[in-house]
């Protein structure tokens, strides 16, 4: 086990190397800096260069590269262009536990809904709640969450006048924008587990559960669904490290202070070190939750061995 | 006195392109302490009537009969859930491929003790001890540290002797062995064979063996049921079915037996063709289209079972008297 935490660790940061190494160079290639001055508004040249003296952008690419590295290994992320007040560290230790939360409830309700779905297309399989919520997954599955989410915000916001449209202040602010992130993960859970529910109740040891007197429900909750249950963990490593990190787009149309607004903000102000430090967590957080999966295989499964 | 007496059997599978009928109408009965083996080949219904009569057959398939008495008590009114709790412990059940037929997520013991602690509401404990007390007696050594295994971690004879223990743990008063040994190999065929005639002994419990191999139940059951598309051919005395077969089928049956003597080498003699399509079953007796004795009668008309003696009873048309030449022809 020991033996295997150490792998991974250095596998990922090869992994991390790799990630931050194609972004700072991908991002460099975009035209335009975070000062290039915007047509209306020109700023002196003088200025101009002292601005880029002052973050280094004078240097060389090379150079800017290995400084970059050499701070990132120190664990510091630099200080945003833009807001100069600001570090990259402090940028996420504000937004993170914001999106975080949006995306747990998210997660939370996507599992509990999704499953649900699922398990109940799965037993009522070609009957009427079958075809309703296989409607709903496939809805949710080719709109896209941008269009979900401005959908319903007019019809809640704007036609019916029940729900605010922006900020956090109560929980009547969460209900829009966690839903707007949970529809399309309800989907797709509703439609993995339908199928995965399907096989696992074709499975001899499901007719053995019965044989042996169980009552159905617990045949279903507990003989099937812990093996069905499988495929779902699986996605639940991709899914955590998406949600818990900020959608891009949710954060946008709702105002959340959360680490994707900024992120979106990042990219169209051209603020390296904001999208590189994003980056880096984001791929941190990505590589944690798929360790965490891998883990949860092995205890969910005993066939299942951790290699050393 | 009679613990299972099955009366005109009927079961039907509903799908897309019509009615599969899968059993046409069977009856026969499980003595008290009393084996029986029900023989006959893939899809001749010796599985799904006994599954049909516990309510363990998906949705699509309905149950008709004129009655299927259990030890007194009505099945066939029986709803599911009052069923669920008989099976387990009244009834316990043994299927064909011990490698698939455990959950493979749950410890031996938790799959033992689970219809200990539903049916007979044992605690935990108690129910950890009579776990290892059972496994003590379907011979799996040291018990106590086997139950805490996965599946994964028996050999093939050890996990049928594990689906054993579970079928026994309520000390059923039947026992249903749905093809026990075929996935097995054959010594421990002959080991689990062994087990279960002791454990018979031991425990008083009657037993349905279904197979398709007259092999198995030769030494092991007191009387046989040959079943062919649906229907029963003949059933008698495990005597009665070796020594005096009546039917074309039960004849083809023991003559692809593979003989064993010395220094001769015979061939394995099978029966030509293939079980009757369920879906429009042959209006006569089904075995007409393989049967090399076949009359134009058998075509049309099924025959009626005709009792030879208290234990042995036969459908064919060539025990009918106007057939008496013909079939002396056959059988001389």
């Amino acid at each position: 086990m020991a033996g295997y935490i150490v792998k991974r660790f250095f596998a990922s940061i090869l992994t991390m190397f790799v990630l931050i190494t194609i972004t700072f160079f991908l991002m460099h290639a975009v035209p335009g800096g975070p000062f290039s001055p915007a047509e209306e508004r020109k700023v002196p040249k003088s200025v101009m260069e002292k601005m880029e003296e002052k973050f280094g952008l004078n240097e060389p690419l090379g150079v800017q590269y290995v400084n970059y590295l050499k701070s990132i290994a120190q664990g510091d992320l630099g200080i945003s262009f833009k807001q100069s007040d600001v570090t990259v560290n402090e940028l996420i230790s504000r937004g993170f536990p914001v999106s975080a939360k949006v995306g747990l409830i998210a997660i939370v309700i996507a599992l509990i809904v999704g499953m649900l779905l699922g398990i109940t297309s799965a037993i009522k399989r070609g009957k009427w709640p079958d075809w309703l919520s296989m409607i709903v997954a496939t809805i949710g599955i080719s709109i896209p969450n941008f269009v979900m989410t401005v959908l319903m915000l007019f019809l809640f916001v704007v036609v019916m006048k029940l729900l605010p449209s922006y900020g956090l202040s109560s929980w009547k602010h969460y209900i829009l924008p966690v839903a707007g992130l949970a529809f399309g993960p309800i989907a797709y859970i509703a439609r993995l587990m339908r199928s995965s529910m399907l096989e696992v109740m074709r499975q001899d040891y499901i007719l053995t559960a019965r044989a042996k007197g169980v009552p159905e429900y617990r045949v279903i909750f507990k003989h099937a669904l812990k093996n069905a249950i499988i495929p779902i963990v699986t996605y639940l490593g991709p899914l955590v490290a998406a949600l818990l990190t900020g959608s891009f787009i949710v954060e946008r149309i709702f105002s959340i202070p959360g680490i994707g607004r900024d992120f979106v903000s990042g990219i169209s102000d051209r603020d390296y070190s904001v999208i590189l430090g994003l980056t880096v967590f984001l791929g941190i957080f990505i590589i944690i939750s798929n360790f965490i999966v891998d883990i949860l295989y092995a205890i969910i499964d005993k066939r299942v061995k951790i290699e050393e | 006195m009679k613990l299972l007496d099955v009366q005109n059997l009927r079961t039907t599978f509903h799908i897309e392109a019509g009615q599969v009928q899968a059993v046409r109408g069977i009856s026969f009965h499980v003595n008290k302490g009393e084996s029986i083996g029900i023989v006959g080949e893939s899809g001749s219904g010796k599985s799904v009537s006994m599954l049909s009569l516990l309510k363990l057959l998906p949705s699509n398939a309905k149950l008709e009969a004129d009655s299927v008495l259990f030890d007194g008590i009505e099945l066939v009114k029986t709803d599911q859930k009052a069923m669920r709790k008989m099976l387990g412990n009244d009834i316990g059940m043994i299927f064909q491929d011990p490698m698939t037929s455990l959950n493979p997520l749950f410890t031996i013991g938790e799959q033992i003790m689970e219809p200990l602690r539903i049916h007979q509401k044992l605690s935990k404990e108690e129910a950890r001890k009579k776990a290892i007390e059972i496994l003590r007696t379907v011979e799996i050594p040291s018990p106590e540290s086997r139950l805490k295994q996965y599946p994964h971690e028996f050999s093939g004879g050890m996990r049928q002797r594990v689906m054993i223990a579970i079928a026994l743990s309520c000390s059923p008063k039947l026992l249903i062995a749905d093809e026990p040994t075929t996935a097995l190999d054959v010594t421990i065929q002959a080991q689990i064979l062994d087990l279960m005639r002791d454990l018979r002994n031991k425990m008083d419990v009657s037993i349905v063996m279904i197979t398709h191999d007259l092999g198995v139940i030769a030494n092991m059951c007191n009387r046989i049921v040959v079943m062919y598309g649906g229907t029963i051919v003949e059933q008698g005395t495990t005597r009665e079915i070796f020594y005096e077969p009546k039917h074309p089928y039960t004849w083809g049956l023991l003559r692809s037996i593979p003989q064993f003597s010395e220094g001769e080498k015979k061939k394995l003699i099978s029966i030509p063709g293939s079980p009757p399509d369920l879906l429009r079953p042959p209006q006569g007796c089904a075995f007409t289209a393989r049967c090399p004795h076949a009359m134009k009668i058998c075509e049309k008309l099924p025959p009626q079972q005709i009792s030879l003696s208290d234990t042995h009873q036969a459908a064919c048309w060539l025990m009918h008297p106007k057939a008496a030449p013909h079939a002396k022809e056959v059988i001389s």
